[in-house]
């Protein structure tokens, strides 16, 4: 990683810390670590390019579904399934992109929910394909280069923490870029950016495919982690989870969907032990509390209280 | 080097651009008056493509633009400034007018490459702040700047796509009259081979920068000339000159 900050490589190194300190909770660490994926790919789109959605499952799920099918009906080599995963639900997105990123604001919300919902009703009608309300079920990944999927899901972490990284490497290059630039560009200023001769469509389009190959991969580690497909990868509730997880942690920062990502999840997992029927409500007083006090996110707020010290 | 063929545009019945014939030099100083609503930023607007005109068509140098869109017009040249700030609010102006030159070098798709690795497109950058004495500031977000400051980025990005017509709006909208003579100059001091529309209330601006003028009035071209000939005209008197003069 080159230039990286030393609070970056602390940050990295606490990753690690699962496997010594609550060997107990890897599969739930490895769930984290999608979930910060899925919340990665949003935060390109969102925090960066500006486009609101509130149907990223759709990529997600694509994912998810394709991994789950290449390991029933074809092979369990994980990596190479899991880049076709990618694959697929990248061109999916690249698909949509045309349609997507002709509208701004509320449209795009509706769109891209619409969009969600569609798919989703999709496989759920596809019995024979997606196992419908059931789910997939029926297959097993059993290693990943030669590292068998255990039962206390040191593997899984290892497997998930593996793929975030990767991706994330790639998207801290794609945000340091030109290209990047230019995304801050159109979320800034989209009249602007034609006037200085930026095609921001085409622009969009990339980055909405990038975010959703990214999003594919994230799901398609949960089918490969946890040997099942549930039809809910799909749901409305995953893509409107995702946005929070991000705007907890402040869009547009790189690490905001990671943060988010570790604190709601762990906060479900604490809330819905507590008391497993209410536990949004704990999530809610929190968004209210983060949104209120913090309108950046965590991350957000904490770079303001740097700036202030300085 | 630019130029309309009956340009016409309608916003339900209100006529903003009336068969607009006009023919632009290369290299000439041009200024656009006119009183309010004659329709000179939607003129700006049609032939930057952010408007699409109803019927007519308009050529740079020899070529038909009008099915391009705005920014491949900006790829052909044809470049214009806003008349309210349109900037990049947490850009620093270094940032942005790096944006404007590696989109004008098609590398702004480049997403596998470190930005620090376009060090000389920063550095043109740079220099482009430092022509319009901007250098001081090139690390501030633009939302920090002064908005004389502001107006001159305005102009700076712009600078950076190299263009061969230049259309200014009003670039010295709300800036006091001492900055705005400072921002015409930079202007003036631009290449000569630069083609240069400029729309301006201020007559002495006007009067002092302009080589030649158009006065456009209800969406149509009143008249057309040199400042002298347009000093003279009584029709320009009348429904512009005239009024100012009387107030």
């Amino acid at each position: 990683m080159a230039n990286a900050k030393p609070l970056e490589v602390a940050f990295w190194l606490c990753t690690l810390l699962p496997f010594v300190l609550a060997p107990n909770y890897l599969s739930l660490a490895s769930q984290i670590a999608i979930t910060a994926l899925f919340a990665l790919s949003l935060d390109l789109i969102l925090g960066y390019a500006g486009i609101v959605s509130l149907g990223h499952a759709a990529f997600f799920g694509v994912g998810a579904y394709t991994a789950g099918l290449i390991a029933k009906h074809y092979w369990t080599e994980p990596i190479s399934a899991l880049l076709i995963s990618g694959l697929i639900s990248g061109i999916l997105g690249y698909a949509s992109s045309h349609v997507i990123v002709r509208f701004r604001h509320l449209a795009l919300i509706m769109l891209t929910m619409g969009f969600g919902l569609l798919l989703a009703e999709a496989a759920n009608s596809a019995h024979a394909l997606t196992g419908g309300a059931d789910g997939l079920q029926g297959f097993r990944v059993p290693e990943v280069l030669g590292f068998k999927f255990d039962m206390f899901g040191r593997t899984a972490y290892a497997y998930s923490l593996a793929v975030l990284f990767v991706c994330f490497l790639i998207c801290r290059r794609v945000i340091h870029s030109p290209f990047g630039l230019a995304l801050r560009g159109i979320r800034e200023n989209a009249i602007r950016m034609p006037a200085i001769g930026a095609p921001s469509l085409s622009h969009l389009r990339k980055a909405y495919t990038i975010a959703a190959v990214m999003a594919g991969l994230a799901g398609a580690a949960l089918t490969q982690t946890t040997s099942t497909v549930s039809i809910d990868v799909l749901s409305f509730g995953r893509s409107a989870d995702v946005l929070v997880i991000l705007i907890l942690g402040g869009a547009g920062r790189l690490y905001g969907g990671l943060i988010g990502a570790v604190i709601y999840m762990v906060a479900r997992d604490q809330f819905s032990g507590v008391n497993p029927q209410y536990w949004y409500f704990w999530i809610g007083l929190l968004l209210v509390a983060v949104v209120m006090f913090l309108p950046n996110g965590i991350l957000g707020g904490l770079s303001a209280l740097h700036k202030k010290r300085q | 080097m630019l130029s309309t063929r009956n340009v016409n545009k309608k916003f339900g019945s209100l006529v903003v651009a009336d068969g607009i014939s006009l023919s632009i030099p290369r290299g000439v100083r041009y200024a656009l008056i006119g009183p309010n609503g004659a329709g000179k930023t939607t003129l700006i607007n049609l032939i930057t493509g952010m408007l699409a005109p109803d019927s007519g068509e308009i050529l740079l140098g020899d070529e038909a633009i009008t099915a391009l869109k705005p920014h491949q017009r900006v790829k052909r040249g044809l470049v214009r400034t806003f008349q309210i700030n349109t900037l990049f609010p947490h850009l620093t102006a270094l940032e942005s007018v790096t944006l404007a030159v590696l989109e004008r070098d098609g590398h702004a798709h480049n997403w596998w490459r470190g930005l620090s690795s376009f060090a000389s497109e920063a550095d043109e950058a740079a220099v482009i702040l430092k022509s319009l004495n901007l250098e001081k500031h090139s690390h501030k977000e633009t939302r920090e700047l002064a908005y004389g400051q502001q107006r001159l980025l305005e102009i700076a990005l712009a600078l950076a796509t190299r263009p061969r017509v230049l259309l200014l709006d009003e670039p010295g909208a709300g800036v006091p009259k001492s900055e705005s003579a400072e921002l015409f100059a930079a202007v003036e001091g631009l290449s000569s081979e630069l083609t240069v529309l400029f729309i301006e209330h201020d007559m002495d601006v006007v009067f002092r920068f302009a080589s030649r003028i158009l006065v456009m009035v209800g969406g149509r071209i009143l008249v057309e000339g040199s400042p002298q000939e347009i000093a003279r005209d009584e029709r320009v008197r009348e429904v512009y000159l005239g009024a100012a003069h009387a107030a």
